[in-house]
């Protein structure tokens, strides 16, 4: 149990020397709290796995220090470290049973044989392995070897954090709801600090109350799944996370004003300190923009195609070279494919190159 | 669905019948008549039946102890050089390197001794124990050891059997680094989290993902050293007396030394059949090994938890033919 501590905290493989923007992971200062189900969210190379080994030893960072509750581990070598990880693919002894790869992280560590076995046997009942502790594990399907990698990290009392390394990749769809749940379970049962790396933002946003967001090696926002809904930090954010994703749309923005292609768009915000010189953009959820027959005032586009996905209609739009995503009322039509756009203007956020930009009331 | 009947079709298969007959079928059968008859030369037979087999088995024979005291030989050689090779091979595997320019170095090093014909092998050897030029030799008997491989029957066992590791040793190190090689980087993270030490990391991951290499590497040298000819013939001849005198050694005598061709065909016979029966079990061990695996793979989802039994159409149970 401990609250871990990332203190500017980088990697490279090219050794400290490479340029910063090669890192694999560049700078980061965050703390993981203690007890909390984190989920390292991002597509493939972001650097989630980096920052996962880094946390487990596996990695020596090339800088920074990393801390379980105060104390500075970056030197422990992983055995050391009390961290437990599951990887992609099942990692299980195969000539052992199931309860004998329980115990070989206890038997390496000498503990009595009579403490071995209460764990084992209270380890087992948690993850539903009873009935199999005196089988041999290759006999298992692929959730019950994963089951088994977690028992292995889960079985020692004194472990400080549970790492998941994408672990549901190789397992059956409907089984895979099964297993997370399952985790979610032993979360709240024992107060351990998870960590869940996958680019699923399904599985992210299910599992944990702390979604960590990763971009081209860096952590981009880290909050609960409502605020990176609401309010995304970073254009990437808002486009990685939902389905279809944020429209980031080109604009000049004067005070409450947006301006797209000569047409005006009223903001909740006044934005009149914005950074000069950047790349000045708009971030709306297709959620909160709204498909209607064209009228005077509104922003008009090409409707391409309706999306039906059964509760909602999503309309995909043509604006001069911008593409936009849009909710479809009930009931709504076009006849000759134009579409007035009605956006909710509180909803809508600015981005000073691809960072939100804070406005005033 | 109709199949073509075509019996044209069989003077395509002709040629390799031909082929066949003449390669093998032909030579065994000469072989299995001149294992039935006696001969004395000028081309004359005499029909003498099983007599040679008996003889061949019977040890208070002349043929059936030489026989018999080589086959001893062969099969101690095979045990000394299997119980050498094998874990010296892992052990050779397990120190190279996992990436970098020196695996490619390693690699065409230990190749080196499989690329070298036999007789070249041999005589190496020959020369390198020689007590008068050897450099072996020579330097062995400076230090006070007393070594000649001539005349002393111990000294040519060791001669024989260092050579045999010197040259195939490589061949199962190979196999064993292949093996490795095919272990996810997962597995030796996962062990040291679980704090498993280098004897237990071995025991518990290297050594279970190597089996099947290993069977085929001791398959492999098993086969070889039991047919082990040219190394021992050129380096001892066999001797000091017949003490490094291997079956095929002994054939060779039979068959070409005192051209008894009877006997010698007798006993390439049993030897042939020795050599497929072990065959036959290796084989048979290692497609059970096969067979095991798929069942456990298939039967795996059998030992699912099953929500409710009652509701679900439990699938026929499949016969697990040949599984225990």
């Amino acid at each position: 149990m401990a609250r871990i501590d990332l203190v500017d905290l980088a990697h490279s493989y090219g050794g400290n020397d490479a340029p910063q923007e090669s890192f694999a992971l560049k700078p980061v200062t965050m703390t993981w709290r203690q007890g909390g189900a984190y989920a390292l969210l991002g597509p493939s190379g972001c650097g989630k796995t980096t920052l996962l080994n880094v946390i487990s030893g596996i990695i020596t960072p090339s800088r920074g220090k990393i801390l379980f509750d105060g104390k500075d581990i970056t030197p422990l070598s992983t055995q050391k470290r009390n961290i437990a990880q599951v990887f992609q693919f099942p990692v299980i002894y195969d000539t052992m049973t199931v309860g004998q790869n329980l115990a070989f992280p206890l038997k390496n560590r000498g503990v009595p044989k009579a403490e071995i076995d209460r764990r084992v046997a209270e380890i087992g009942r948690l993850l539903d392995l009873e009935p199999y502790l005196n089988r041999k594990a290759t006999r298992l399907t692929a959730d019950a070897k994963q089951k088994i990698s977690l028992g292995r990290g889960l079985v020692r009392s004194d472990v400080a954090a549970v790492l998941f390394d994408e672990p549901l990749t190789v397992i059956d769809p409907e089984l895979k709801w099964q297993l997370r749940s399952k985790l979610k379970a032993l979360h709240r049962e024992l107060d351990l600090t998870m960590i869940y790396v996958t680019h699923d933002q399904t599985e992210a946003l299910t599992f944990a109350d702390t979604v960590v967001v990763m971009h081209d090696g860096r952590v981009v926002q880290s909050g609960t799944p409502a605020e990176l809904f609401d309010k995304p930090a970073h254009t990437f954010v808002g486009y990685f996370i939902g389905s279809p994703g944020m429209n980031i749309l080109p604009a000049e923005v004067r005070g409450r004003e947006a301006r797209i292609g000569g047409h005006v768009i009223t903001l909740n915000r006044a934005y009149d300190n914005l950074p000069a010189g950047t790349k000045i953009e708009i971030g709306v959820r297709p959620e909160f923009v709204e498909v209607v027959a064209p009228a005077p005032g509104l922003l008009t586009a090409k409707i391409e195609r309706i999306d039906d996905l059964g509760r909602i209609r999503f309309a995909r739009t043509r604006l001069g070279d911008a593409k936009l995503a849009a909710r479809a009322p009930a009931g709504f039509t076009s006849s000759d494919g134009d579409a007035g756009l009605k956006f909710d203007p509180s909803h809508v956020h600015v981005y000073a190159d691809s960072l939100l930009v804070e406005g005033a009331a | 669905m109709d199949k073509t009947v075509n019996q044209k079709a069989w003077f395509l298969v002709l040629p390799v019948f031909l082929v066949v007959a003449f390669s093998a079928v032909l030579p065994l059968m000469t072989v299995v008549n001149y294992s039935m008859q006696d001969t004395f030369g000028n081309n004359q037979f005499f029909w003498n039946g099983v007599g040679w087999f008996k003889e061949l088995l019977d040890p208070s024979t002349d043929l059936g102890g030489r026989f018999l005291a080589s086959l001893g030989r062969n099969l101690f050689f095979s045990l000394v050089i299997l119980a050498i090779e094998v874990p010296l091979g892992i052990v050779v595997a397990l120190s190279m390197p996992r990436e970098g320019w020196t695996v490619a170095a390693c690699l065409v090093i230990l190749a080196l001794p499989l690329l070298i014909p036999w007789n070249v092998v041999g005589t190496i050897w020959q020369i390198f124990g020689r007590p008068d030029i050897g450099l072996l030799g020579y330097v062995l008997n400076a230090m006070g050891v007393d070594y000649n491989y001539v005349s002393n029957d111990f000294d040519a066992w060791v001669t024989v059997i260092v050579m045999d590791v010197w040259h195939w040793t490589s061949l199962v190190a190979l196999l064993c680094y292949a093996g490795l090689k095919s272990i996810p980087e997962a597995y030796y993270q996962a062990a040291q989290i679980d704090g498993a030490s280098r004897w237990a990391v071995f025991k518990a991951i290297q050594l279970p993902k190597m089996n099947r290499v290993l069977l085929i590497a001791v398959l492999l040298r098993f086969m070889d050293s039991f047919m082990i000819y040219t190394e021992p013939f050129v380096v001892t001849g066999g001797g000091p007396g017949n003490s490094t005198t291997f079956v095929s050694i002994e054939l060779v005598k039979i068959a070409l030394g005192q051209f008894d061709l009877g006997k010698a065909a007798a006993l390439s016979l049993v030897y042939n059949l020795i050599i497929l029966i072990v065959c036959w079990v290796f084989y048979t061990v290692m497609t059970n090994a096969g067979v095991e695996r798929k069942v456990q793979a298939e039967s795996g989802p059998a030992v699912e938890p099953k929500p409710s039994p009652g509701l679900k159409p439990v699938p026929a149970l499949k016969p697990k033919e040949g599984v225990a």
